[in-house]
């Protein structure tokens, strides 16, 4: 059982701060790292997997200091984003090195057994270059599950598989949790990680804006003020009963027509709104969010 | 812990030869050898247009152009593209990643480099085979030297080759020529220098000791390996994000 310890962590460019003050512990079991792009998760896996030295502050593996410590990769896995890999190797080359690597006693085998893992015993044989994304992404894993870690670190894992290879992947990062590995895996999509992670670290700008389980990450995410735009054949009757409702916060009229509308309880709004306007024979001709991007939850995470 | 990583190596072979550059290899030997053909055919066996060949074409220009797409094969192209986190992401010592890829650029200078410099000065001066002998110890190591500072060059900047090439052109060729001093720091004239004692009858730069040559060079290759392992250490993922 390994823990990655992040003690008030900064990092900056120059001027700019990449990952600004955050603390953190990533323990056994599997740890969800959500986060928009450009949030500085790729940053703080590059702090965990030792390739980036904190600004200020401490990042540990069971006590001891990632950077510039090459012993820690006997326990450490890492997937990175990057798709560069060893084209003019086949894929078995490519992990029996990365089994030779770390030193293993029969290469060969570990190699064998992590490409089963990936399910990708077909291809094996193919040179790299010649491999889809999701293929690329597959050997990235068996090259990182070879000396079978105790840690395991993906960026962004997800990218580029279809779905069938995506649902065997969570399969497979759910049972190495279950086996009481660390896995952290970074995702800019909440459906993807609470499907997989037990534990949400979410980031945004930075900054490390809230953790826990899913349950309570998704509760902070969908109970926030939802914004709509709704058009219907009777804006002011519709305005003036959807006011009256507790799970609106505000409504008004557009100039062009149209209703402005903020809600506060979303589950109930969306149970409400179209009965209301059955009661009341309004005619619903366009309901649209307009801030349900990712970015707008992640910023009212961060003000709350 | 053992010097070189034989996975890394058998790697970092790949690496050079897998890739379209990996033909000039082949190239600058020939053209070489081909112009040591025509200088004979035209010339016949002359000690001075042997030195002249050897020296001018040879240590000056295939030797260190060998040297820095060897070096730069190996190196460059995983750290531009990152795929040198699979070798950094073991428990290996960096030193011991150096070593390997050096060893691979090396093995290049010797069967690039060296090994066709004998060959051309057989083929220029067969009755003296001794000069040929003499220029291929030269040309290792001199092309040892300049492995090593390529290789730092390459775990410094993403543009190791055009600087490289600059540094070749500008430091080596224009301002060695026109400035005397410059021959205190050039790999070109140490080779040079090494290339003399051994020969003993040629003549190619005045005034730079043999001892000195050898040291100079010992240093290049010695401080420029360690460097570039010391710079690997603090390898970042994320690059300049």
């Amino acid at each position: 059982m390994s823990s990655i310890v992040l003690d008030h962590v900064s990092r900056w460019y120059r001027n700019v701060v990449a990952v600004n003050d955050v603390s953190m512990t990533i323990g056994p079991g599997v740890t969800g790292l959500l986060g928009p792009n450009g949030a500085g998760k790729s940053t703080l896996i590059a702090l965990m997997s030792g390739f980036l030295a904190p600004s200020s502050g401490t990042v540990t593996l069971d006590d001891e200091p990632l950077w510039r410590n090459e012993q820690v990769y006997r326990k450490i896995g890492l997937v990175p984003e990057r798709e560069a890999l060893f084209d003019y190797l086949t894929g078995r080359q490519f992990v029996v090195a990365n089994a030779e690597l770390h030193g293993l006693p029969d290469p060969g085998a570990a190699a064998q057994h992590a490409i089963a893992l990936v399910e990708m015993d077909d291809a094996q044989d193919r040179v790299i270059a010649t491999y889809s994304k999701g293929m690329r992404q597959r050997i990235k894993m068996a090259s990182s599950l070879v000396h079978q870690p105790a840690v395991l670190l993906l960026d962004e894992p997800f990218n580029g598989m279809d779905p069938r290879q995506r649902i065997h992947l969570m399969d497979l990062l759910r049972h190495m949790g279950a086996e009481g590995r660390t896995v952290l895996f970074s995702s800019h999509i909440l459906e993807e990680v609470e499907q997989v992670a037990r534990q949400i670290e979410v980031v945004v700008a930075g900054r490390h804006a809230a953790s826990g389980d899913f349950g309570a990450i998704r509760r902070l995410m969908t109970d926030r003020p939802n914004r709509f735009v709704l058009r219907t054949d009777d804006d002011r009757t519709l305005a003036s009963v959807l006011l009256a409702d507790p799970s609106v916060r505000g409504a008004r009229l557009r100039g062009d027509g149209g209703i402005e509308l903020e809600a506060s309880d979303f589950g109930r709004f969306s149970e409400v709104l179209p009965r209301l306007a059955r009661e009341h024979g309004v005619r619903l001709l366009e309901v649209t969010p307009t801030d349900e991007s990712l970015e707008s939850v992640f910023a009212y995470l961060v003000s709350a | 812990m053992s010097a070189v990583s034989p996975t890394i190596v058998r790697i970092g072979a790949h690496s050079v030869f897998g890739r379209r550059r990996g033909i000039l290899l082949f190239l600058l030997p020939l053209v070489l050898v081909g112009l040591a053909v025509l200088v004979r055919a035209l010339v016949g066996e002359d000690l001075r247009s042997t030195e002249d060949t050897l020296y001018g074409l040879g240590l000056a220009v295939v030797v260190p152009l060998v040297a820095l797409l060897a070096t730069t094969g190996v190196l460059a192209p995983e750290i531009d593209d990152g795929s040198i986190s699979y070798l950094l992401a073991k428990p290996i010592s960096r030193h011991t990643i150096v070593a390997s890829k050096l060893l691979v650029a090396w093995a290049c200078v010797l069967v690039f480099g060296a090994l066709p410099m004998l060959v051309a000065g057989l083929v220029l001066l067969l009755g003296q085979p001794e000069v040929g002998f003499a220029f291929a110890v030269g040309s290792l190591a001199g092309g040892l030297a300049y492995c090593s500072l390529f290789a730092l060059l390459s775990v410094m900047t993403r543009h190791a080759v055009v600087i490289g090439l600059l540094y070749l052109l500008l430091w080596e060729g224009l301002l060695g020529g026109l400035l005397d001093g410059v021959r205190w720091l050039s790999v070109t004239r140490w080779a040079a220098a090494i290339t003399e004692q051994v020969a003993g009858q040629v003549t190619l730069v005045d005034d730079l000791g043999f001892t000195y040559a050898v040291v100079a060079t010992v240093v290049v290759v010695v401080l420029g390996g360690w460097l570039t392992g010391r710079r690997l250490q603090a390898f970042n993922l994320t690059g300049d994000e």
